[in-house]
């Protein structure tokens, strides 16, 4: 991913802001342009929101194929989040055994290192989860 | 709303075999697909006045755009300079190219047109063809933590399993079905039949899916011949109407939906093509369904009506989806054993089922099959789409 594109998206990759609309009060991660409860009454009602990064693993797998960036790092776990603030996120399961693993389970969102671009590029942060 | 302005037919059908086609370039496989079907359908390729390509990525998979053209040129159309439109929806490509071409005859803007699916995967190494694979879903908020196609349909897998305890042996049972039926397939790309075991054991790829819960990677082009009902009367002696069309769609990102055990796109495509050609999935003989990945075929065919939801692993252990059984499922194969070259499936589902609707399908023949239903998937359902054929 190029360094825009991902620049672009740091503080909701680092800090996991996304934004609640001014309307209806629903919450999104990543944040949204409108709010799909109240279309364009929504517009230039959309207000930052950053999000605790609690919440609970509804799915979950064990990856043993992975992405080129990171298939040094098979098997790791990858988990669909419910955020306890609303909405949901999906993102990696680390410093656990994929045995420790259950859908129902509490976790929240650590500071971690995704990839880098190249071998002299710059190093990509964002978040991934820990269980509580 | 809802219905097609004129009847459209289909008067010819054309595939290559499936697989692994090193000595093939793209443009041979597209021209030897087309050419099929132009023989099949016996008609002058100056008839032609519409060409339709579903196509999922020769950018990535080799640096081409603008396909539709180069096809064209290839086939020799380029002369009478008709217009060629390439047609992209992940691996639904080729079904929705079907669909648009189906709206350019129904509107009456053409009579004949020929619609294709075409993909080369194998000229890039298979990480690399599974991570273009990738691009399918959302990569900016899924793929770059890490997120890969059957690690998405794994986790649909898990809460399928979950909730309506579905086992381990009927997602293998979806695979050894569709291996039975691939080795009664002369096209293909494996003509082998498996075992529950071989699936059991074969290694993980995203738990709990393995090796052989996933469709191939492969190349491969099939071909249709569009023709308003009217003049494919006089054209050929077993024009298969299609009766309906319907396409849905749903988020990107698997996260954002409500209910990982169903797709929202699969169900309103269905409920749209039911609705138009006036019948419901009970009228079914025989179906082609998206199996990308085991768990796909058993949620498409509850999400399709044919089983409750949560009952479709029940229905493949009991053979109702076998050959012979209430609605067989996959009759080619599938993707799993048929081979799934990305933009080209959707059409070579259409492929198998005029041949049953023909009665001639072969040893792997469904006996009296009067409608058929194909249903293709996007990704892991961002877009889908159903298509009714009956016989006429």
């Amino acid at each position: 991913m190029s360094g825009a594109r991902y620049w672009r998206h740091q503080d909701q990759r680092y800090n996991m802001a996304g934004n609640e609309c001014g309307v209806c009060g629903s919450r999104f991660f990543p944040g949204k342009t409108m709010c799909p409860n109240c279309h364009r009454r929504s517009v230039g009602k959309m207000k930052k929101f950053y999000f605790n990064g609690n919440g609970k693993i509804i799915t979950y797998t064990i990856i043993h194929e992975g992405s080129l960036q990171y298939r040094n790092q098979v098997p790791y776990l990858l988990a669909i989040i419910e955020l306890e603030e609303g909405d949901k996120v999906l993102g990696q399961i680390v410093d656990c055994e994929a045995s420790d693993l259950a859908m129902g389970k509490k976790v929240e969102m650590v500071f971690r290192k995704l990839g880098e671009q190249g071998k002299s590029g710059t190093i990509q942060y964002g978040y991934k989860f820990i269980l509580k | 709303m809802g219905r097609l302005a004129r009847d459209v037919a289909i008067i010819g059908v054309g595939q290559t075999k499936f697989g692994e086609h090193w000595d093939l370039s793209f443009r041979e496989l597209g021209i030897q697909a087309g050419a099929n079907a132009i023989l099949d359908a016996g008609i002058d390729s100056g008839k032609i006045e519409g060409l339709y390509i579903g196509n999922m990525s020769a950018g990535l998979f080799m640096d081409q755009e603008h396909i539709a053209s180069m096809i064209a040129e290839e086939v020799g159309l380029t002369k009478t300079n008709i217009p060629a439109t390439r047609v992209e929806a992940a691996d639904a490509s080729g079904a929705l190219a079907l669909r648009q071409a189906v709206f350019d005859v129904a509107s009456g803007s053409s009579d004949i047109v020929v619609v294709g699916g075409a993909e080369k995967m194998l000229d890039v190494v298979s990480d690399v063809a599974s991570e273009y694979m990738n691009a399918t879903g959302d990569n900016t908020w899924e793929g770059l933590f890490g997120a890969t196609i059957p690690g998405l349909y794994a986790m649909m897998a898990r809460m399928h399993m979950n909730r309506f305890g579905t086992t381990r042996e009927q997602l293998a049972l979806v695979s050894v079905k569709n291996h039975k039926n691939g080795s009664m397939n002369p096209l293909a790309h494996f003509q082998n039949q498996i075992t529950v075991q071989n699936v059991l054991r074969a290694p993980p790829v995203a738990e709990p899916l393995g090796q052989l819960d996933c469709a191939p990677v492969s190349d491969g082009a099939a071909a249709l011949v569009l023709c308003d009902l009217r003049t494919a009367r006089d054209l050929c002696p077993d024009p298969i109407r299609i009766s309906g069309t319907g396409q849905g769609s749903d988020t990107l990102s698997l996260s954002n939906r409500s209910d990982l055990t169903t797709l929202g796109a699969s169900r309103q495509a269905a409920k749209a093509a039911y609705e138009m050609a006036g019948i419901g999935p009970g009228d079914i003989d025989v179906a082609e369904v998206h199996d990308s990945f085991t768990i796909g075929e058993i949620i498409a065919i509850e999400d399709l009506g044919f089983f409750p939801k949560g009952k479709g692993g029940l229905a493949v252990e009991d053979g109702s989806t076998a050959m012979g059984g209430q609605i067989p499922i996959n009759t080619s194969g599938g993707l799993k054993a048929r081979g799934h070259p990305l933009g080209a499936t959707g059409i070579a589902q259409i492929n198998e089922l005029v041949l049953q609707l023909r009665g001639k399908a072969g040893e792997r023949q469904i006996k009296g099959a009067t409608r058929g239903l194909a249903h293709s998937v996007g990704g892991t359902g961002g877009t889908a789409l159903v298509h009714i054929l009956e016989v006429v």
